[in-house]
């Protein structure tokens, strides 16, 4: 008798869950952020979920963007694809290159997207050269210069004043070290997207030719040019002594900085989570400028934006539009973009934040959206798509990497950067 | 002679077929798979493909890295192997002596094969770590110039170290088990004539362990050339420049990071004809010289 009562008990458990999953939608969505950031994306989930029934956005975490990418990769291969995936700005063009494979964002919102809602400089980006909005930017960030305020005074510089160009960091930075202040000046976190990508973009010099691979897939390296070569030899000149310190190639360097070992850090605007968090006394500026370039003039957008994938139910694509409707809600953007840091990615959210008179309290946080929107971007500084981006990284690490050991030069490494890098582009593209 | 067989034809095939079951769906099916696609050409979705031949092989061969990752593997397996092998080996010959808590040290000894190799990687990142490692510390005091984010050298001594330091416990096992099968009589005799500890130990122990050496040094070999990738890549991600980038390393690299995975295939072709070479190599020269007893 017993028995059966347990039967019936969960067979009626079953079928209840059962009734419950088929009304919801279920939406998968794979991500890449860690820390701070992690728990903004569990919270715009869980609150997106609270808001409605008809659908479930579960978010997984599948490790750093690399990682997140290629498990994208293989679950489509394998036929089981998540339904939105966060693929960093990189990945771009990977997955651009993948048609077929993924479901253009402008076609999941149909009708109610109105794309002028949304930052320009961000959207053009993850457009197609036609103007078709592709990706959701979901995340876009811009790298900032933050600093240790406790140890600029320490070392006798003035706390109220980052430094503005490259010759200032590393005066600083030596000074730093030199008082004591801290065993390192100056570290900085993704070495290729802020010294660079960015860098090119920023003093409006070429990194690569084609408009940095906008205009054509064809595109050829320039980054060994003099105004490169000056820039790392410094940087190669600073590391021999612990002045400038090497973290690692992505966000390494950020531990170090948290740790109070440097003074002057480089990174994402999407780091600032945790640069709150500890609670250390930091100051923010914009991204230095080289005094031989031509700038400053605008930075790229870096960060992440979100992937729909193709062959999805039709409930699926609903769901999705809608996350994507709730996303791009004032009070939603406004709530990332104060608490992470990364950019707001519609004008409504940016007005909104100005006129609460946050970045009056939060002097420094206007500085990465100012540094993107400041100028009309040139043929320099749209931006940067090869085709294999990730693998140029790659390259340009290792052979950084030898340089700061002290095992080539600049001019050296650069070369070698240059030449490996065009000819790992000219077989992705199949040339 | 009277030869046996079964009663029916279907019982020995169900007999083994668990057994081609695995073989065909862990290992004949993937490998066929990578033959195919290390001929092929392919965008990172799988949309295009094209039929290119041995193109991937002899880029892959011509490479600059790949040779260099050869290398590096040489390096990194044969430093791997004669490290968790003679630290087993005197380890295992410390713990005969233990007369009192034997067990224990025994226990204590075999404790980190339980430990995944990426958590071993992870361990020893924690300890070694330029800016918060525990030993990175005074390490730097002692006047080294502790980098191995810089450093190949350096980089290189840290994964041979969490890689050999992961093996020891089963290699101890192993040699432990092989100690107690030598006859105490002949240590004992060799002692009453008057060898030394250091001479019984190279002429009795020694030789007579050899088919255990001979196995572990097989094992150890497969070890640090497939299961190794964890610490790599928690450790070092096959950096600084490409300095602890191993043939294994590289395949995943090149097929996951890079999305070449026509290269990617075509290096894991060539790693599988390697290991059966040298597993080959082994069984036919090596062996030979082994003393049974």
């Amino acid at each position: 008798m017993k028995r059966r009562t347990f039967l019936t008990a969960t067979a009626l458990a079953l079928i209840v869950q059962a009734g419950a999953a088929a009304a919801q939608t279920e939406i998968s969505w794979w991500h890449a952020m860690t820390g701070a950031n992690a728990e903004v994306v569990e919270k715009i989930a869980a609150d997106f979920n609270a808001s409605q029934s008809d659908y479930k956005v579960t978010p997984v975490f599948k490790g750093t963007y690399p990682e997140t990418l290629n498990a994208g990769i293989a679950a489509f291969r394998a036929g089981q694809a998540p339904d939105i995936i966060q693929v960093f700005d990189v990945g771009t063009g990977v997955m651009m290159a993948a048609e077929g494979a993924v479901k253009p964002v402008a076609e999941v919102l149909g009708d109610s997207f109105d794309k002028s809602a949304y930052l320009p400089g961000i959207v053009a980006y993850y457009s197609k050269p036609d103007g078709t909005m592709l990706s959701f930017p979901y995340n876009s960030s811009s790298p900032i210069l933050y600093y240790n305020k406790d140890i600029f005074e320490k070392a006798g510089l003035d706390a109220a004043t980052p430094p503005k160009t490259w010759t200032e960091v590393w005066d600083m930075a030596k000074k730093i070290k030199e008082s004591g202040a801290a065993p390192c000046g100056y570290t900085s976190t993704w070495l290729t997207w802020i010294h660079t990508e960015n860098f090119a973009a920023w003093n409006d010099v070429s990194f690569a030719t084609n408009e940095n691979g906008l205009a054509d897939v064809n595109a050829e390296l320039k980054i060994n040019d003099p105004i490169f070569v000056n820039h790392f030899q410094a940087l190669a000149d600073l590391a021999k002594d612990g002045t400038f310190k090497y973290g690692g190639r992505t966000s390494e360097a950020k531990q170090v900085f948290l740790a109070g070992e440097c003074g002057i850090f480089t990174e994402s605007s999407g780091g600032l989570g945790d640069i709150v968090k500890s609670g250390m006394n930091y100051g923010i500026g914009q991204l230095p400028y080289d005094e031989a370039g031509n700038g400053p003039q605008n930075t790229v957008p870096g960060g992440a934006s979100l992937w729909v994938m193709g062959g999805k139910s039709d409930e699926t694509y609903e769901g999705v539009a809608a996350f994507f409707t709730y996303l791009s809600r004032t009070d939603v953007q406004e709530y990332l973009h104060q608490t992470s840091g990364y950019l707001p990615v519609t004008m409504e959210a940016y007005e909104a934040t100005k006129a609460s008179g946050f970045y009056e309290k939060n002097p420094g946080r206007e500085v990465p959206i100012t540094q993107m929107m400041g100028k009309e971007p040139t043929a320099n500084s749209k931006g940067v798509r090869l085709v294999n981006l990730p693998q140029v990284r790659d390259i340009e690490n290792e052979e950084f990497e030898k340089m700061l050991a002290g095992e080539q030069t600049a001019q050296e490494a650069l070369d070698a950067a240059v030449s490996r890098g065009n000819e790992a582009i000219r077989q992705a593209i199949g040339g | 002679m009277h030869r046996a067989h079964f009663p029916h034809r279907l019982l020995p095939w169900l007999l083994v077929a668990p057994q081609l079951l695995i073989s065909a769906v862990f290992f004949y099916w993937p490998a066929g798979q990578a033959l195919w696609q290390s001929m092929l050409r392919e965008d990172a979705f799988g949309l295009k493909s094209t039929f290119v031949g041995f193109a991937n092989f002899r880029r892959v061969l011509s490479d600059p890295a790949w040779l260099n990752a050869i290398q590096v593997t040489a390096v990194f397996s044969l430093l791997t192997a004669f490290f968790s092998m003679a630290i087993a080996l005197f380890l295992a010959v410390q713990a005969e002596k233990v007369v009192r808590g034997r067990a224990f040290y025994r226990t204590l000894m075999i404790w980190p094969y339980a430990v995944a190799p990426a958590i071993a990687g992870m361990l020893w990142l924690f300890m070694f770590n330029p800016s918060f490692g525990t030993l990175a510390w005074p390490l730097r005091q002692l006047g080294i110039r502790w980098d191995p984010l810089l450093d190949g050298e350096q980089a290189m001594t840290l994964v041979v170290a969490a890689a050999s330091w992961k093996q020891i416990s089963y290699n101890f096992l192993f040699f432990v088990a092989g100690l107690q099968a030598i006859p105490r009589s002949l240590l004992e005799a060799a002692a009453i004539d008057g060898a030394s500890a250091r001479r019984r130990f190279w002429t009795i122990t020694f030789p007579l362990l050899a088919p255990t050496t001979f196995f572990l040094l097989v094992v150890n070999s497969v070890y640090a050339l497939f299961d190794t990738f964890g610490i790599i890549h928690a450790v070092t991600g096959g950096g600084p420049g490409k300095s602890t980038e191993t043939l294994v390393y590289k395949v995943y690299n090149d097929g996951f990071v890079n999305l070449r995975f026509g290269d990617s295939a075509a290096q894991s072709v060539i790693l599988m004809g390697i290991v059966i070479a040298l597993t080959a190599f082994q069984f036919k020269y090596i062996e030979r010289k082994v003393h049974y007893g």
